[in-house]
């Protein structure tokens, strides 16, 4: 009766009724691994909940102060009101550390979720026709996140990330003929730049990405709804029906016990593993440094590729037209961009398939797509470990400078032998398959 | 008390179904109920609440030791049950249906038509259509161009001699971190020294400077004299890696060189290795510059003093690093 | 009287004379191939000792880091070699031609903040911040958790190793007494946000994300997305 009521409420003044009844029963195909890119949302709505909680506290300004506060190693240090009110959130503030970490466990659970849903997008050919835009937003999700994550922990001018700071700079600087300008532009003046450098990297991270990201979720969200999510085949799976649970009552319970399980993962993680613990690390100044300084986990493919480049400039008499950091820190990431956002055109001219498709694909479906994929995650599990190398060198002994050498073989040399390893072994897969894959499904063609 | 008894029994009681509606057929396929489902979804639901409350308890009484552990397995533990009691709602509780819908991927081909021929028959007034289209692109552009050009003011863009800036100056003072002046005689073999210039400001690029006593013979590079650059075996380098812009905290210096290695200034953040006695010649990294060398000076007292500016340009490489300074 | 006297003489002399021969032994059967029958070291082997005194003989003895098989081995920690009476036998040996003596360090008397500025200075390019280690170019570089207060400061003043050294000038004795204190500190430190997971930063904690959390939700997702029954 109440319910009734309300609705009708609703609908007389939205006319929405309809659309609430479709959307009711919205058909969500069953598959875990379809679930992975939710695990991203919900990790997206736990860090905007914490970060609004952080900036209620946080100062974003590179003015000095002295600390004088419960933590006793960093009693009476100079520092800037941006670092030492990061230590106050982590001493002073109840429930201010659980915030913090909580938000920086989120950040990094963020993007491996992104990364696994990738992968799942990418092996089972999903960013096909017509998902092709799908594909394209989360592509630009995925970079947008990674420089969101590094402006937020770069932010607090710790030691650490201060150095990462300025890594970025050189690598801005690295690019030809512009970087130095660059450079400039972005922090104001020469490296640590101007005070406000810290206000842009705040609004940046506060304001501007995530709207971007929000705007781009809300995009990509749409697009999959609008041509309707893709799904394994199956006895009763077609190119043409989408079969699973209905958004309401089915899904709805799965999908908000999969936000509350997010949600308690971060928070137990948030209240019981240490992260960035940046009272230990002191606050930056530009002639310090510590060993064993690395960025956050989703930027260690460009710390390795730094590491492994050989050291030269490429320069024209005294003109340097190529600084040293490009080649990992410019050329490699937007090599990976090329690839991701291109593959979809890639494969469909080298296919010559333009069908729709609504079935995904396993991997064993598609030997060279597969093969392409695991190579590329050859070349970036090389930079990616290349970039631990020092630890490798601490706990297992073997000398950093050899290490090198098997990281440069594994990056460039090993990913032709995975691509040849790995079709072969999905089109014997495939040869001992009894079932057709799916072919797709051209708009007005016979059905089969 | 007749009131909460009553209250108790209408939560507990099986509630009275809503009247049938014989008019209408059923939307979802009628499913027995499960009991067991209920009372393991109300016991999570307990257990979730009191995890919360908990929570609030933790919060309220301040103080607790490992207080943010605590709120961390509260809070943790109130949505873990939380979620299962959703999943197993969802498992027992909910009706299961398996629907379908069509994928209806048909393009549109009658409406894609009908926008094409709108905006056509809308351009059937225009007599120089190309003309007006260029002329609204080309606003369009400087529209944009405006709208972009206050970007500029962020930073000194136009010809980055800022980048060039090197404060130091024949006779400015060495000093230590905490500003006490740097003596020849305090520069002690097997150590290392950061030093700034006296009165000056810590963060600028081209203050930090990395001291030492070089012991084993000194090769610095062509047109630099041991006298200018390396008083009594002292050099001064750019602490700023020519790399990515890391300070230089590492100086490998071997008690035994003989049976280890020579001594060098190495960079934490990728280990480009420079050699001190060789005007920090890059040994090993993914440098492609020495670090900048400063001459030096020993002034009556003892003390050093810059003998003018550096070498070459501080800092992470761009594309004039290797042309002359301002 | 007399007699018991020159009794007790005798006897304290033989077992003076038989501890220093013992420490000479025990040089000659262990160190004498690098460091020299007159312990002024031998070239391409090992350096003098004249002049090392208790401060590098008591350091180097009891972390293991000497003897050492080969010159050219890494010195890594581990148990001494030797027993106590050997130890203290083997360090006066050497301390008798020569040196300073083991310092003493009063932590308790120096600043944590003093301590956590000269750490990060001196020694956190190498060492890390929290003391985990690390490497420079050609070796790695050795935690400092296992180390005691006069360790750490026979370190600093000997520069052991590719380990640079810092006299008095450089770190007064009062700064040590800082130092120290914070390096004792970093054996413990206040992890307030729960498992430190080595103190090491995003190292520790990419594997968390991925093998911690990264396993739970693909579990959680599995759990949740059981498929229908077909």
């Amino acid at each position: 009766m109440i319910l009734r009521r309300a609705v009708r409420f609703v609908d007389e003044r939205t006319g929405a009724a309809p659309l609430l009844g479709k959307a009711l029963r919205y058909v969500f195909p069953d598959h875990w691994s379809f679930l992975l890119g939710e695990i991203a949302m919900y990790a997206f709505l736990v860090l905007v909940a914490t970060g609004v909680y952080l900036t209620l506290f946080f100062e974003p300004s590179l003015a000095k102060t002295v600390y004088h506060g419960q933590y006793a190693p960093l009693d009476g240090v100079h520092m800037t009101k941006a670092y030492a009110s990061a230590v106050d959130l982590s001493f002073r503030v109840k429930a201010g550390l659980l915030m913090r970490q909580t938000h920086h466990w989120a950040a990094d659970v963020f993007l491996v979720a992104i990364v696994l849903h990738v992968w799942r997008v990418f092996f089972t050919g999903a960013f096909r026709k017509p998902r092709e835009l799908v594909w394209y937003v989360g592509i630009a999700m995925l970079f947008t996140a990674l420089l969101e994550g590094y402006l937020g922990y770069s932010i607090v001018d710790d030691l650490l990330s201060g150095m990462g700071l300025a890594i970025g700079y050189s690598v801005a600087l690295s690019i030809p003929v512009i970087g130095g300008n660059l450079g400039l532009l972005l922090w104001g003046g020469p490296y640590p730049g101007v005070p406000q450098f810290e206000s842009r990297m705040y609004i940046a991270h506060v304001l501007i990405f995530p709207l971007l990201i929000g705007g781009l979720l809300a995009l990509h969200l749409a697009l999959i709804v609008a041509r309707h999510h893709t799904q394994f085949g199956g006895p009763t799976r077609s190119e043409r029906r989408v079969g699973g649970l209905p958004a309401f009552p089915g899904y709805a319970p799965r999908s908000i016990g999969l936000f509350f399980g997010v949600v308690s993962m971060l928070f137990l993680l948030g209240g019981l593993v240490q992260i960035n613990p940046i009272w230990l690390w002191g606050p930056y100044e530009i002639s310090q440094g510590t060993n064993g300084a690395q960025p956050d986990w989703y930027l260690g493919w460009l710390i390795g590729a730094l590491r492994i480049t050989p050291g030269f400039d490429l320069t024209i008499g005294n003109y340097t037209l190529v600084p040293n950091p490009f080649w990992g820190g410019v050329l490699l990431p937007l090599a990976v961009v090329a690839f991701l956002v291109l593959w979809p055109s890639i494969e469909r001219r080298m296919t010559g398939d333009r069908a729709y498709h609504n079935l995904l694909d396993r991997p064993r479906d598609n030997p060279t797509r597969t093969a392409v994929g695991a190579a590329v995650l050859t070349v970036l599990a090389g930079v990616f470990f290349a970039g631990a190398g020092d630890r490798f060198d601490v706990s297992f002994g073997i000398p950093y400078g050899s290490q090198i050498w098997f990281w440069r073989a594994f990056t460039f040399v090993l990913p032709f032998g995975v691509f040849w390893l790995v079709r072969r072994f999905c089109r014997d897969l495939a040869a001992d398959d009894e079932s057709e894959p799916a072919t797709g499904y051209e708009p007005g063609a016979p059905t089969a | 008390m007749k009131w909460v008894w009553s209250a108790i029994a209408l939560l507990l009681g099986r509630g009275r179904r809503a009247p049938a509606r014989v008019d209408r057929q059923r939307l979802i396929v009628e499913q027995p109920p499960s009991r067991r489902g209920e009372n393991v979804v109300l016991v999570l639901l307990g257990l979730a609440t009191l995890s919360f409350a908990a929570f609030v308890a933790v919060y309220a009484l301040d103080r607790l030791p490992a207080q943010t552990q605590l709120f961390g397995i509260t809070l943790g533990l109130g949505f873990a049950f939380a979620a299962a009691a959703c999943i197993v709602t969802s498992r027992l509780l909910v009706p299961v249906e398996e629907i379908s819908d069509p994928y209806a991927n048909e393009p549109h081909e009658e409406a894609v038509a009908e926008i094409e021929q709108l905006v056509e028959e809308s351009g059937s007034r225009l007599t120089r259509k190309r003309l007006l289209t260029v002329a609204a692109l080309g606003t369009g552009g400087a529209m944009g161009a405006a709208l972009l050009a206050p970007v500029a003011s962020l930073g000194p863009v136009v010809g980055p001699d800022a980048l060039r800036r090197d404060g130091w100056r024949r006779g400015m003072l060495l000093v230590d971190s905490e500003g006490r002046p740097l003596s020849a005689d305090g520069v002690e073999p097997g150590t290392f020294y950061t030093a700034f210039p006296a009165g000056a400001s810590h963060d600028e690029l081209w203050a930090p400077l990395v001291v030492v006593r070089v012991t084993d013979t000194l090769e610095l590079p062509e047109g630099r004299d041991p006298q200018r650059w390396a008083p009594e075996g002292i050099v001064a380098y750019s602490k700023i890696c020519t790399h990515a812009g890391c300070a230089i905290a590492l100086y490998r210096s071997p008690l035994n060189e003989e049976t280890s290695m020579k001594p060098a200034l190495v960079c934490p953040c990728h280990y480009s290795t420079f050699d001190p006695a060789r005007g920090a010649k890059v040994l090993f990294g993914p440098a492609g510059r020495p670090l900048p060398q400063l001459p030096l000076q020993i002034d009556d007292r003892r003390r050093l003093r810059a003998g003018g500016h550096f070498s070459g340009n501080v800092g992470p490489s761009w594309s004039g690093v290797r042309r002359g300074r301002a | 009287m007399v007699r018991v006297a020159l009794v007790v003489v005798a006897a304290l002399t033989l077992a003076a004379g038989a501890s220093a021969a013992n420490g000479r032994d025990l040089y000659f059967a262990n160190c004498v191939w690098c460091h020299g029958d007159r312990l002024q070291g031998v070239p391409a082997s090992g350096p003098s000792l004249q002049g090392a005194g208790a401060l590098a003989a008591d350091f180097y003895l009891r972390t293991g880091y000497m003897p050492l098989r080969s010159p050219r081995q890494k010195p890594t920690r581990r148990p001494p070699h030797f027993t106590e009476p050997e130890l203290r036998a083997l360090i006066s040996f050497v301390a008798a031609h020569g040196g300073p003596p083991v310092p003493r360090v009063h932590p308790e008397r120096g600043n944590l903040a003093a301590g956590l500025e000269l750490f990060t200075e001196h020694c956190a390019g190498c060492h890390q911040m929290a003391g985990a280690g690390g490497i420079v170019t050609g070796t790695s570089v050795p935690s400092l958790r296992s180390a005691t207060a006069t360790q750490v400061a026979q370190a600093v003043r000997i520069g052991p190793y590719l380990m640079p050294r810092f006299g008095e000038q450089a770190i007064t004795p009062r700064q040590l007494d800082s130092l120290v204190r914070y390096v004792l500190y970093t054996d413990h430190p206040r992890n307030r946000g729960g498992w430190a997971i080595g103190d090491l930063g995003p190292f520790p904690e990419g594997i968390v994300a991925w093998l911690v959390a990264g396993i739970a939700l693909l579990a959680l997702a599995r759990v949740i997305g059981e498929g229908l029954e077909r």
